[in-house]
């Protein structure tokens, strides 16, 4: 029981980070419906400029943690969404109206580009992150098992919480939200209504990116180590996550990422940790096979 | 005048901004390891920075000043940052030359490139340029064949030219390979390299303990690669174009975590070694032959030479290329070769007319994936040793690339694009860092200025109405 809570406490916690990310996989795939494939690598961008500025903090001598981290968030952030905007501008946007696959195939190019842009500009050995949190506290003590929250994991899940409320709200309430959800609907009726298409899908990727961007920050606080390859491993799994909850849908991402966490540290708690991985490509596999539209999407109408 | 040219400097600034903004914490602050474990500490490159944005804003000027048809200006403008690039001066750091220079060749071409064009297709109109042109294309593909036979007699064909040959070849197959499920089929494949890495597999375990040859196991692996490939498209193909690029994407990284992790059956991460290489009637290539077997030098009565086996590896590769080849322009003349163009085009027509959308990409598919599987085979016969780091995803991109860059279902660009990015990258070893960045930007700048490739040949090999004949729609 006391193993089984700590392994829900943790994948809890990496289900956040997923789940972050998959925002933005789903809501480009729901705008434009493509594939950013370069979604993970803004996450590993993310994460760099995370871990500069955690440095630069500690250069200026600022030292209290919640400070740190409130200026990197927003540094990582707004950073990150200068890629996001960038990538769309000269990689996505000339492509529009092109054939199906070509923007899937400039991606994975832009995806490769950066990561071997980042290599080259930072190195390509793994970069120790510091703690900037550390302790937590004993839940509870059974079979002589202590069940442990870190403080850490806490913030991890109070910022997505709040982000994702947040992120809700915007789209949901504001007119940014409200042309974006019309520029999904019917691209062309959007812009004779006076939408401009162009500035709504450049804010879409925006918004994304900055999302990937946290989600960047946080893995590098949780994990403590990051390298120019992260951003592969965690967009697959992100986009299965979005996939697995309804590519499209935002409470489908969300869920979505929980589950891949809770499937990814089950499977390394209680089978192997080996074929963790494994195990979310199966599940990836496993639901565009039989349900394609995820958990909480629409079905798609094909048409001619 | 002025107007425009404040227009010009406004733009340009701005994406100097940009560049700024995107470089300045990534770039700008380079972490390094000290000493200590934990510890990072920066080392600053405000200058690289400094000059790479500087480079960003006359690149952008001179761009927007070819778009506004002033041509020499923007030529002078790309030589004069050629020569700054090649200048003794002292930039901060060597990337930054070519950085500059690079960016002065693309100035340079962006100026005289519409009349480059102009004088091209003018050239090209002409009867003369008409009857050149159409012999051109008929006789490349003969002539570079022609060349690629005749290679290993002539002087150039040290080992490290014949060493670039083969892995050329070898993506050359593997292109041409790909080219029947993306070039034909038009399903995009992310994890192509699975059933190259089962063919080598196959071939590895197969002739390590159980001693059969390569000859024997060939066929072998193309089959099981074929298998793989049926086994694994069966329930993916009804799929949409690009959730089965991410589903191949997903059976290609399983494929590979299952090689790493099932050590008792693949030896995991350490791989398989000491595989024997292919035989000339059972003859095999070393000095010393192993007892019991005769070595090709002692049958043909030559002297030994090292350069030998990697000759006949060369033929092999060249062979093994040529069916893929021969057996791809076949197959288009077929009414399965028709249907894969078809579908391409348009799959919910073909289901209207009958076809079953299913087993027609299937059969791409697997055939697709033999090919992989014999070209698994011969890269572990020719490396002798294989590991799973030989079949990540960065393969299956670059084979993917260079399909791309040839012009999806073109035979004759996928060798183009091949010796490109294979051949130059491999030629130019100072380049090696860069490599990969160029090659993705590559892939970018390809889909956004050519998204057809170099040799554009997506039309269908049939119509119903010869384009130009004025009987179709």
């Amino acid at each position: 029981m006391a193993y089984f809570s700590q392994q829900l406490i943790n994948a809890i916690t990496l289900g956040a980070i997923y789940g972050l990310i998959a925002i933005g996989y789903t809501m480009v795939y729901g705008i434009i419906g493509m594939i950013n494939f370069a979604h993970g690598e803004v996450f590993m961008i993310g994460a760099f400029i995370s871990l500069i500025g955690f440095m630069i903090c500690s250069l200026l001598g600022i030292g209290s943690a919640p400070v740190a981290i409130l200026l990197v968030l927003l540094m990582a952030m707004a950073f990150s969404a200068v890629y996001g905007w960038m990538i769309e501008r000269t990689a996505y946007r000339p492509l529009r109206g092109s054939f199906r696959l070509a923007p899937l195939i400039s991606a994975i190019g832009v995806s490769i580009a950066l990561q071997n842009y980042v290599q080259l500009v930072q190195g390509a050995r793994p970069k120790p992150g510091g703690q900037i949190v550390s302790g937590g506290f004993n839940l509870f003590s059974a079979d002589g098992f202590d069940v442990r929250v870190s403080w850490l994991q806490i913030i991890i899940v109070v910022v997505t919480v709040v982000l994702m409320a947040g992120f809700t709200w915007l789209i949901a309430r504001t007119s940014l939200g409200r042309q974006q959800r019309a520029c999904e609907q019917d691209m062309k009726m959007a812009a004779l209504l006076g939408v401009n298409v162009d500035r709504t899908i450049s804010l879409t990727f925006v918004l994304g990116a900055a999302l990937a961007a946290v989600a960047g920050m946080l893995f590098l606080m949780y994990y403590g180590v990051i390298d120019f390859f992260i951003g592969f491993l965690a967009g697959i799994k992100a986009f299965t996550a979005a996939v697995l909850g309804g590519i499209g849908s935002l409470p489908g991402a969300m869920l979505g990422g929980l589950l891949i966490g809770l499937i990814e540290v089950f499977w390394a708690g209680y089978f192997s940790s080996e074929y963790k991985d494994v195990a979310v490509f199966a599940i990836l596999v496993l639901v565009l096979i039989f349900r394609p539209t995820g958990l909480l999407g629409k079905p798609e109408i094909e048409k001619v | 005048m002025g107007s425009r040219l404040s227009t010009m400097l406004k733009d340009a600034a701005l994406t100097a901004f940009v560049a700024a903004a995107l470089g300045i914490f990534i770039v700008g602050f380079r972490t390094v390891d000290v000493g200590s474990r934990t510890g990072l500490s920066f080392d600053y490159q405000f200058a690289d920075l400094a000059v790479a944005v500087v480079t960003i804003f006359v690149g952008r000027l001179g761009l927007s000043a070819a778009a506004a048809g002033l041509r020499w200006p923007v030529v002078a403008l790309g030589v004069a940052m050629i020569a700054v690039g090649a200048s003794p001066l002292k930039l901060p750091s060597g990337f930054l030359h070519w950085f500059v220079a690079l960016g002065g060749v693309l100035l340079v071409i962006r100026g005289i490139w519409p009349w480059a064009r102009g004088t091209a297709a003018a050239a090209a109109g002409t009867p003369a340029g008409l009857v050149l042109g159409r012999a051109g294309a008929k006789w490349f593909g003969w002539l570079l064949l022609a060349a690629a036979v005749l290679l290993p007699f002539t002087p150039a064909a040290d080992q490290r030219t014949m060493d670039l040959a083969v892995l050329i070849l070898t993506y050359v197959m593997l292109g041409w390979g790909l080219n029947i499920v993306v070039g034909l089929a038009g399903l995009l494949d992310l994890g192509y390299v699975a059933f190259y890495a089962v063919g080598a597999y196959a071939y590895a375990l197969l002739s390590t303990q159980h001693g059969l040859g390569f000859w024997t196991v060939l066929p072998l692996a193309g089959m099981m690669a074929a298998l793989f490939g049926i086994v694994l498209g069966f329930p993916v193909l009804r799929l949409r174009g690009d959730y089965l690029a991410i589903v191949t994407l997903g059976f290609g990284e399983i494929i590979r975590l299952v090689l790493l992790n099932w050590v008792d059956f693949t030896n995991g991460p350490a791989g398989i070694g000491s595989i024997p290489g292919p035989t000339l009637f059972g003859a095999v290539f070393a000095e010393t032959p192993p007892p019991g077997k005769q070595s090709v030098s002692e049958m043909l009565g030559i002297t030994f030479d090292g350069n030998h086996r990697l000759i006949f590896l060369y033929y092999i590769i060249l062979l093994l290329a040529l069916i893929t080849n021969l057996f791809t322009q076949r197959m288009r003349r077929l009414p399965v070769g028709r249907a894969w163009e078809a579908l391409r085009e348009d799959e919910t027509a073909c289901r209207a007319l009958g076809i079953n959308p299913t087993n027609t990409k299937l059969t791409a598919f697997a055939i697709g994936a033999m090919f992989a599987g014999f070209a698994g085979s011969f890269f572990a016969a020719k490396q002798r040793f294989i590991s799973p780091e030989s079949f990540a995803f960065i393969e299956s991109a670059i084979i993917l690339a260079i399909v791309v860059l040839g012009g999806m279902g073109s035979q004759i660009g996928v060798v183009l694009a091949a010796v490109l990015l294979i051949g130059l990258p491999e030629w130019f070893r100072e380049l090696g860092n860069y490599r990969m960045l160029a090659f993705g930007l590559a892939m970018v700048l390809i889909m956004v200025f050519r998204p057809r490739g170099l040799i554009a040949d997506r039309q269908p090999s049939v119509r119903l109405h010869p384009a130009g004949s004025g009987g179709g729609p």
